[in-house]
């Protein structure tokens, strides 16, 4: 029955992506943000949802334009998932339950302040030095709150998108850090080689950005201080790059086998050739210094598809804008690629979009397809000053036509997570 | 019919308030009656807990410095995962564990539960609550506090600690982390994706601000501790809390049986679902996936239920187990252990592959509810029904 051309070199079947949609802090939906990055638009501002004044950091590349029930990140999440998969869906001529299995990468949650403010507005007064909890328990005693913990359930997300696209199974919720949509997405890619579905619907967002979750990363000093102006601030690969931008956004990808993909008449948009990944035990926060975790992340992403690293034409690099992780990389890069690294294009998304953190591995995946689609490189901006310690083709500040048929898109995090994807326009 | 790439459970690392390490799990699960298990009620009155035992940290974790970037939550996973690689024998081989994979299933780790409380009490005093919480968290909080909150830093811990390094997947959900976590595991396993996997959770109860997040739905019982099956509406919400930490050594039968490893049982089935509550569509999807036990008559079972204690929640499950597996003997482990979250489902399967192994007839946790066994078990078969969403069933067989 099955035709050799939906195998891959190991006999597996062909993971094909049929539908994407994408949000970011450029715009919603694949045309606007596709039209603003390969015009080398920033969507980095100022940040407006909460005071700044007496912060170091006072940017971000937050999602302020979709309408939410209630400000928290759970309803912020939910929201940006469900758009970028409704187009997925339509670009993939789905329609009606989707009766596949659900991957989603989505933030770790906790309650929102306004919530601990309002439990103690209607708490009794402090008895004894630290007892906010045992009064916030008391006050839910008298009057429980299903509202407050629908929304700091891990599950909460997923649960909603599986009801309102049909989704089948049990949702897997994850979080790799900065990986987790690259995970998301092998996840997806494993399932169907499985042979247990046919199908799978990959989702990666994050609303998660707050007073303390920028404080948080504040005090680690990994955020860029860069404050104005605020489109500057992410400058990947450069010499005064000192941070990250934090970002919000999502991202879906339709996966589905090639063979069932062709049997339906659906677009192939692109094919998700290879996925690797590697394990850090250096440090919670820092890479192992020879980068021996992400280099063996980016070849076994290669020898999972079956290719060597002459096949790749891009790379879609994690490139966060930090110090160590843009020489980190660089240097993985350099020892997988050798001397060819310099003459292969190599851009950051984030100089214009900022890290999108839980939804990064995926927003990134559908750009690098989008690459390959329309023959554009979408540039690194603010890239007036090189790093001279790392020589990379960066695309500068202005889009180039070129036509990889081969992408690697790579994600790396904290607590040592690394995942590479490579991607390709065609089957074999 | 043995395959090569069957699912075996080689190591288990278990620590409840019944004790550390399989020894005191499986005396147990031997003894003639389970009596009243470890249970604290004056900490977090009325809410009763089951405690964490005490741990020597330092046997899991030998460093200091590793041991204070950690909060309990997640030393307690760093060492059930000790315990469960040093169970398999693959603690000290380095090889094996540079190349093992990983699935932790996570919720969040524990909050400075004094700043909190210090930001919201100056609050009740200011109008620009806003500003005053950037200042606060600017200068109380601790940088590395972040760290020991977020759920994918068990996972990285236990890379750190143990060298774990094949790969690392943490899920999330609360239940149907556990679940999903060990589902994935089996499957990438079944179909050749890896060939050994360590797998579990951890979840600390000693916490106010955990305990927070229930009581949003009065699911805590409250008051003194009761058997599983026996609370009622008259005490809260039916739910008690347990410190767990579950982890499993899985691998594939080949890679196992190459090293020599001890099987303690074979994972046979698995399956996680979700959805709608209400009607009988809770009864109508256990009952599909206690569909998965391929069998006639269940007198050689026993059913390790992970129910919850919501009194509800648990009254219907036990209604489908006892119709769906008519003759198994019911052990609802959550009344002995507590309520272990992400790490409820793993740690059913760690009770029940040391059951199936030591061939033990387990007592009674709840003797009003649950008949004693004539003889040990040869099958297994291991649920959890999510507190508000997700359930799962597991089948296993002795080795």
């Amino acid at each position: 029955m099955s035709d050799k051309r939906f195998k891959d070199h190991l006999g597996r079947p062909i993971v094909a992506v049929t539908g994407m949609g994408v949000i970011t802090s450029l715009g919603q939906g694949l045309e606007d943000n596709w039209a603003a990055l390969t015009s080398g638009t920033s969507g980095i501002h100022k940040i407006t949802r909460f005071p700044t004044d007496t912060l170091s950091t006072r940017i971000s590349g937050t999602v302020d334009f979709i309408t939410l029930p209630a400000p928290n990140a759970v309803e912020r999440s939910y929201a940006f998932a469900r758009e970028t998969t409704k187009e997925a869906l339509a670009q993939a001529g789905l329609s009606g339950d989707f009766e596949g299995p659900l991957f989603l990468a989505a933030p770790p949650v906790e309650p929102e302040w306004s919530d601990r403010f309002a439990l103690a507005d209607r708490s009794l007064p402090s008895q004894r030095e630290g007892d906010a909890y045992d009064r916030f328990l008391a006050a839910l005693r008298e009057r429980p709150d299903p509202v407050f913990l629908e929304a700091v359930q891990f599950g909460s997300i997923s649960e909603r998108l599986a009801d309102t696209f049909g989704t089948r199974g049990l949702p897997v919720t994850l979080s790799t850090a900065c990986a987790s949509g690259a995970t998301a997405i092998q996840l997806g890619v494993e399932a169907i080689r499985q042979g247990r579905t046919d199908k799978a619907l990959v989702a990666a967002t994050d609303g998660s950005v707050s007073a303390e979750a920028l404080i948080r990363f504040s005090l680690l000093s990994a955020l860029s201080t860069q404050n104005d102006p605020p489109e500057k601030a992410s400058k990947p690969f450069s010499k005064e790059r000192d941070g990250f931008v934090i970002a919000e956004g999502a991202a879906t990808l339709v996966l589905e086998s090639l063979e069932s993909a062709i049997a339906r008449g659906a677009k192939v948009l692109g094919i998700i050739k290879g996925l690797g990944e590697k394990a850090d035990h250096f440090h919670r926060t820092r890479s192992s210094p020879d980068g021996g975790p992400a280099i063996a992340t980016i070849r076994a992403a290669l020898e999972d598809a079956g290719m060597d690293e002459s096949g790749i034409g891009y790379i879609n690099a994690h490139g966060t804008s930090t110090p160590e992780n843009d020489k980190m990389e660089y240097g993985s890069m350099l020892a997988v690629f050798g001397d060819s690294l310099k003459d292969i294009p190599v851009s950051s998304n984030k100089s214009m979009i900022g890290h999108t953190l839980t939804a990064a591995g995926a927003v990134e995946a559908v750009f690098s397809i989008q690459t390959m689609l329309t023959g554009t490189l979408p540039p690194t901006i603010n890239y007036t000053n090189p790093d001279p310690s790392i020589m990379l083709d960066v695309v500068p500040n202005v889009k180039r036509d070129g036509a990889p048929k081969a992408v690697l898109s790579n994600s790396f995090g904290f607590g040592g997570q690394n995942a590479s994807l490579v991607m390709t326009v065609e089957p074999a | 019919m043995k395959s090569d790439n069957d699912v075996v459970i080689t190591g288990v690392g278990i620590v409840t308030c019944l004790g550390v390490g399989k020894e005191a799990h499986l005396a147990f699960l031997s003894g003639a009656q389970a009596g009243v298990p470890q249970i604290e009620t004056e900490r977090f009155k009325p809410y009763p807990v089951h405690p964490m035992p005490e741990i020597d940290w330092s046997q899991q974790i030998p460093k200091r410095g590793d041991q204070r970037q950690m909060e309990n939550w997640q030393r307690l996973g760093v060492f059930s995962a000790g315990l469960a690689l040093d169970d398999a024998g693959l603690k000290e081989d380095a090889d094996a564990c540079a190349s093992m994979d990983m699935i932790v299933a996570a919720g969040g780790g524990e909050r400075d539960i004094k700043v909190d409380s210090l930001i919201v009490d100056e609050a009740l005093k200011r109008n620009d609550r806003e500003l005053l919480l950037n200042e606060k968290l600017t200068t109380e909080l601790r940088p590395t506090l972040f760290l020991a909150q977020l759920s994918n830093l068990m996972a990285g811990n236990i890379s750190i600690v143990h060298k774990v390094t094949g790969s690392s997947r943490t899920f999330m959900g609360e239940e149907a982390a556990g679940i999903s976590a060990v589902e994935t595991a089996f499957h990438r396993i079944k179909a050749g994706q890896s060939s050994h996997t360590l797998v579990g959770g951890a979840f600390v109860a000693e916490r106010a601000d955990i305990l927070l997040l229930v009581e949003g739905i009065n699911a805590h019982a409250t008051g003194e501790w009761q058997p599983l099956w026996s609370r009622s509406d008259e005490s809260g919400g039916g739910m008690i809390l347990g410190s767990v930490g579950a982890f499993l050594v899985l691998e594939s039968r080949a890679h196992a049986e190459k090293r020599g490893a001890h099987i303690y049982a074979v994972i046979d089935a698995i399956e996680g679902d979700r959805g709608n509550r209400k009607d009988d569509r809770l009864e109508q999807r256990l009952t599909r996936l206690t569909g998965l036990v391929d069998a006639e008559a269940f007198a050689e079972t026993v059913v390790f239920s992970g129910a919850s204690g919501i009194v509800d929640l648990s009254r219907r499950e036990r209604n489908v187990l006892e119709t769906r597996l008519s003759g198994a003997s019911i052990r609802g482990f959550g009344g002995v252990t507590g309520h272990g979250m992400e790490a409820q489902f793993p740690l059913g399967l760690a009770l029940a592959a040391i059951s199936l192994d030591g061939k033990t007839k387990v007592p009674a946790f709840d003797a009003d509810n649950e008949k004693p066994m004539d003889a040990p078990a040869t099958r297994a078969v291991v649920t959890t029904v999510g507190y508000t969403r997700g359930e799962g069933v597991a089948v296993l067989s002795a080795a």
